[in-house]
């Protein structure tokens, strides 16, 4: 079985996000970088097929040359190889991003299933796994929140305004998780120790038009304060009376 | 302008999420709802044929009734049974041709965002996920307003393609009827499709999933790392159940395995909207407050008069909740 894993590297934002002074990005200085969450349990979930069926994951990401640190963070939990579309930063969006993965996927291939997060967390694209798909001509589904691969199927399941939704796909397949598939594994000291000494293999994608998608980010806002300052209702359990009568207030006591 | 609506249905009606998407569609222009599929998904069995089969997905009155007073003009029933991705996007491809659609919108769930994301691949045309805006510039643009990091950062974004393709961030329009609604005529509509739109169509198990009742509830009573660990939990669902609410968690107690991931509450979790989130040894980073922003009001219990939830709550509790929430337990029940 052979998987490959596409992800991206974001920013680690915490209590608020702080835009550049020239409304472009998120301003990073402050903060560490990370794979968005369902990427990680889509290598998680990669990870675990190849453990139970032999095989290979790949993890592939394009980004700046500094993304190669999110390989080896998936490296470390289990990944056996590393591919980055190595770009100069600048953000590039759902349609290239699509078509670079897809000339990346055909050139270290074939692969039996292709995993994408649902959305990357910074962006919220929610498309680049489809529009790969649609590609390679290859079946796709999105949200997934449970897998089972077995004798060349794929048995996929989500939920849908609060039922279960099942898919059964051919492989290959293109399929997107959502977090909560899987609780993803802490790296292990010998995990780290062979993907700090792992080669990552680079690859310039081809450019395309990444500026001339017909979707143009102008500037990022952060949205009208929304800060409250809340009122304080007092100290330790010396606040519970105060705290009483609120719920009170609010129509919520017994 | 024409603008093709998908709309999602909830039992007979139309789902409130896609009153939403109307509500942004009529901003925009002249609105042409479509609507798939049954209300149910299609039973396991062999696939209809490679044309789609009609059916059951007309349009009957109480949805029809909804539609038209948001502002819908038509409605189209697409004949196709069930739910398959690939299949609606192409029926939504071929309608918007036939109505020279000059938009198309979705409300901005699982489903919308998976049927434009198809929509996109099909035509090769952009797709702008997450609109919580859009106004017509000059040149035929559309001036767009996204959501980022759910709605934590917003995007300003000009959009040049025919159709705009978008979904819209429901928690960022309210659904308004329309001040002078008429009728909508209800028309029919048989895509053309070939295999490969059905080999994805999605069947329904009986069981339910989770995280329905914390998407709901009206009380929450959330925990952070602040709950220390995976035994400290038992006070907060005490507390939940006198107030008859249910316990959500912050991303840091799933990652860590103390509670399953459909209590979380957040970006990657589920977005509560309750009328009290009790948010205790939550320190409210922006994944979370993503979540929980719908709430009507937020107390804060917190060690920390610093952390960003003290800035986003309503009210606050300064203190340990291991000392303030048993307490509040046995005040709750003292007063019987």
């Amino acid at each position: 079985m052979e998987v490959a894993v596409c992800v991206k590297r974001v920013p680690m934002v915490g209590g608020k996000i702080v835009v550049t002074a020239d409304g472009q990005d998120v301003d990073t200085r402050m903060s560490g970088f990370t794979v968005s969450p369902h990427e990680e349990c889509a290598v998680e979930e990669a990870v675990r097929l190849a453990e139970r069926d032999g095989g290979r994951v790949t993890v592939l990401t394009l980004g700046p040359a500094a993304a190669a640190d999110q390989l080896r963070d998936m490296l470390a939990i289990g990944a056996s190889r590393a591919v980055l579309l190595e770009t100069d930063g600048r953000e590039w969006g759902p349609i290239a991003t699509a078509a670079a993965i897809v000339d990346a996927l055909r050139a270290g291939g074939p692969y039996d299933l292709i995993l994408f997060g649902n959305e990357a967390a910074d962006t919220g694209g929610f498309q680049v796994g489809v529009r790969v798909a649609h590609l390679l001509g290859l079946p796709c589904v999105t949200g997934i929140k449970h897998l089972e691969v077995s004798g060349g199927r794929l048995r996929a399941g989500r939920e849908y305004r609060g039922t279960e939704e099942a898919y059964d796909l051919p492989l290959p397949a293109v399929v997107s998780v959502k977090e909560g598939i899987n609780l993803p594994r802490y790296p292990s000291l010998p995990g780290r120790l062979r993907a700090k000494r792992a080669a990552i293999e680079r690859i310039e994608p081809e450019r395309y038009p990444w500026h001339a998608e017909g979707l143009r980010k102008e500037r990022l806002r952060v949205p009208p304060a929304q800060n409250k300052r809340a009122e304080i209702l007092g100290t330790g359990a010396g606040a519970v009376p105060a705290l009483v009568a609120l719920l009170d207030d609010l129509g919520v006591l017994p | 302008m024409t603008v093709l609506c998908l709309v999602e249905r909830d039992g007979e009606h139309a789902a409130d999420v896609s009153l939403r998407a109307l509500t942004f569609a009529r901003s925009l222009g002249d609105v042409t709802a479509v609507t798939m599929g049954n209300a149910a998904t299609r039973p396991a069995g062999p696939p209809p044929g490679a044309t789609g089969a009609g059916g059951d997905a007309g349009v009957g009155p109480a949805l029809a009734a909804d539609v038209s007073a948001y502002g819908a003009a038509e409605v189209y029933a697409v004949g196709l049974d069930g739910y398959a991705p690939q299949a609606w996007a192409r029926a939504l491809a071929g309608l918007a041709g036939e109505v020279a659609a000059g938009a198309v919108v979705a409300a901005g769930t699982d489903r919308g965002h998976e049927v434009l994301a198809h929509l996109g691949a099909i035509t090769g045309l952009p797709m702008a996920a997450n609109c919580a805006s859009a106004r017509p510039g000059e040149d035929g643009t559309l001036r767009l307003v996204r959501h980022r990091w759910a709605g934590s950062l917003l995007e300003d974004a000009v959009l040049e393609a025919s159709p705009a393709l978008l979904t819209v961030a429901v928690d960022a329009v309210p659904a308004v009827p329309a001040e002078q609604p008429a009728p909508a005529a209800v028309r029919a509509y048989q895509p053309v499709l070939d295999e490969a739109d059905l080999l994805v169509s999605a069947t329904e198990s009986a069981g339910r999933a989770g995280g329905a009742s914390l998407a709901t509830a009206r009380v929450v009573v959330g925990g952070g790392r602040g709950v220390g660990g995976p035994d400290g939990f038992g006070v907060l669902e005490e507390l939940a159940g006198l107030l008859g609410g249910v316990v959500g968690v912050s991303r840091v107690v799933t990652s860590e395995g103390w509670r399953p991931h459909q209590q979380q509450v957040g970006q990657t979790g589920t977005r509560i909207s309750p009328e009290l989130y009790l948010a205790c040894g939550i320190s409210g980073a922006i994944q979370h407050m993503a979540g929980c922003l719908s709430s009507k009001h937020i107390v804060a219990v917190n060690t920390d008069a610093g952390a960003p939830i003290i800035a986003r709550a309503d009210y606050a509790v300064i203190g340990d909740l291991n000392e303030v929430l048993p307490a509040l337990v046995a005040a709750i029940r003292a007063r019987g």
